[in-house]
């Protein structure tokens, strides 16, 4: 399994803006490629292509605040829904489409992802893990839903509208017959390589069709 | 950091409606300076009542330009590092060739035998002024609401000279609503006697027509909230009711104020041409659709809309957003919380040079 030999052989891995998911981003994306961010927040992580893999940066912002600040930064990040703009885009426009710790949050995930690999030759998706063994164990011995570092709300505030953990997205990507190039596993900075549905609490896929 | 307004003349120009005028005059102002690889010159576009005069005080009048708080040294549009050009529109009354202008052949002022314009012959005419600058390419065009109509002309007409387009408050095409409030102003004009038939004399215009299609003009540039906020039903001077048709509310002392200060500043006629100007906007025209227009820019876009702006709503923006999404033009898009209304991209800048400032450093940065 390609995760195991990832960890194996770099088992940990650096930060990126202050994010393990990014650092594994970073890496992922070919220098000069045509890449779109959905729910690209400040824009620091397509700022961070820009500069350093010449990559032609698009993003896509819900928060008006955000999206300014994306702006200001130089990024060409204009202020739409996700579940509404990916429509707008032809076939193919894209190396890659990025969706990084907002797949639990889009209203129509299943769309969404056919869609990122409709416009983009690949999809990068990074989520967090909700069968990690701190979740379940929350539910099991609070009888609540689970409070944790990855997910600190409070149900009814949550943003989190479609929870998932990496055996369901391994299930929906034999499903959709998508196929996955990579994956990683990360508890904090470390990479996991066996058991990731109970021991990783985030998880990054680059998967085409 | 004062500033004079010169004025360019040209032979003639050719209009979009098949007649030329000759001469032709523009009024324009510069700030900041002009590099050695000539790569740093922005054009800024007046909206409709707007003039040359943009930024800094005026040797002439004293006055602050009308985006002083926007182009300036450390401002969004920052004359330390580039060259901002402003220039009077085509059809004017600040300095430009318009209505008010003597005809030549017949040394009377054009009145209406001044041909109607488009906002296609400003875009020339102020292409015409580029080219006599010796700017063969603009670091970027910038305008709201009729200056937006402009930058957008300018990206779809001169792909070629426009490395950036910053498009504020403002539509692909003058709806019906649009084109509904102009035709009041343009009727409040002409029904004004003065007005005699578009030949009144300078020292007797049709003063009360005009002022009343500014009131209308200042209530579709406010919102109902920033309306309440400045005056709310708050009296103007006095206790109580004057039951009869004086002023008693604040608004309507406000709205009189407004509409005769205008009439000391604004000619009629170009009230009719520059409304007219717009109500003809309709950026698909001769090209189908507007994928097909925006299909020959290739300027990056930034586009800016405000939430509480209702005459030039959000929506429009997106529709241009949309657009230029769909043929992955490089697009950057916000819609700016305000309160101001369509007001808001000349008073609730603070955002909006946030924005523009970065857009325009890395343009600046990456394309030039």
């Amino acid at each position: 399994m390609a995760a195991a030999v990832d960890a194996v052989r770099k088992p940990f891995v650096g930060e990126l803006l202050g994010r393990s998911d990014f650092a594994i981003i970073g890496e992922i994306v070919e220098p000069g490629s045509k890449v779109l961010d959905l729910g690209c927040g400040e824009g620091e992580l397509l700022q961070w292509l820009a500069e350093n893999k010449g990559v032609e940066a698009r993003g896509v912002e819900i928060s008006a605040t955000k999206v300014r600040r994306a702006i200001a930064r130089g990024v060409s990040a204009y202020q739409g829904d996700i579940d509404e703009v990916l429509a707008d885009y032809a076939d193919g426009t894209f190396d890659y489409v990025i969706l990084s710790q907002t797949l639990q949050e889009t209203r129509n995930p299943l769309t969404v992802l056919r869609d990122m690999l409709r416009v983009g030759r690949r999809a990068i998706v990074a989520f967090p893990n909700f069968g990690h063994w701190s979740v379940r164990m929350g539910l099991l011995f609070t009888g609540r839903a689970p409070k944790t570092g990855r997910f600190p709300y409070e149900w009814y505030d949550s943003p989190n509208i479609h929870f998932l953990t990496v055996d369901d997205f391994d299930q929906l990507a034999r499903q959709e017959r998508f196929i996955v190039e990579r994956c990683f596993f990360l508890a904090g900075n470390r990479k996991i390589g066996v058991l990731p549905n109970l021991l990783a609490e985030e998880a990054v896929y680059l998967v085409r069709k | 950091m004062t500033v004079e307004s010169r004025t360019a003349q040209f032979e003639s120009i050719s209009l979009e409606s098949g007649a030329s005028l000759s001469p032709v005059s523009v009024a324009y102002e510069t700030y900041g300076e002009l590099n050695a690889a000539k790569s740093n010159a922005i054009l800024i576009l007046h909206a409709f009542s707007g003039d040359a005069h943009a930024a800094g005080i005026s040797s002439e009048t004293g006055k602050p330009g009308w985006w002083d708080n926007m182009i300036g040294q450390s401002k969004a549009f920052d004359t330390g590092k580039y060259f901002i050009i402003c220039s009077n529109v085509l059809g004017g009354c600040q300095g430009t060739t318009g209505p008010s202008s003597f005809n030549p052949q017949t040394g009377c002022p054009y009145a209406i035998s001044f041909p109607v314009i488009t906002m296609g012959d400003m875009v020339r005419l102020q292409a015409k002024l580029m080219d006599h600058l010796g700017i063969e390419r603009l670091l970027a065009v910038a305008g709201g609401s009729m200056g937006g109509m402009q930058a957008l002309e300018w990206a779809v007409n001169y792909p070629e000279r426009v490395t950036a387009a910053i498009v504020i408050a403002t539509t692909a095409r003058h709806s019906p609503q649009q084109i509904a409030f102009n035709e009041v102003g343009r009727q409040a004009i002409m029904a004004d006697p003065d007005w005699c038939g578009g030949n009144y004399s300078s020292s007797k215009p049709p003063g009360r027509g005009l002022a009343i299609a500014r009131m209308v003009g200042h209530i579709t540039y406010m919102s109902d909230e920033s309306m309440r906020e400045k005056f709310g039903r708050r009296l103007r001077d006095k206790e109580k009711f004057g039951f009869d048709f004086s002023v008693d509310f604040e608004v309507e002392s406000y709205l009189r104020y407004r509409g005769s200060q205008f009439v000391t500043r604004f000619d009629a006629n170009s009230y009719l041409y520059i409304t007219k100007a717009e109500d003809y906007f309709d950026l698909t025209n001769g090209s189908g659709s507007l994928a097909a227009a925006l299909g020959r820019a290739s300027a990056r876009f930034l586009v800016i809309s405000f939430t509480s702006d209702w005459l030039y709503p959000s929506y429009q923006s997106q529709d241009i957003v949309r657009v230029l999404r769909r043929s992955n033009h490089d697009v950057a898009y916000c819609d700016l919380p305000s309160n101001y209304g369509h007001d808001a991209f000349l008073v609730d800048v603070a955002e909006q040079s946030e924005v523009v400032r970065g857009f325009l450093a890395s343009t600046y940065r990456e394309k030039v």
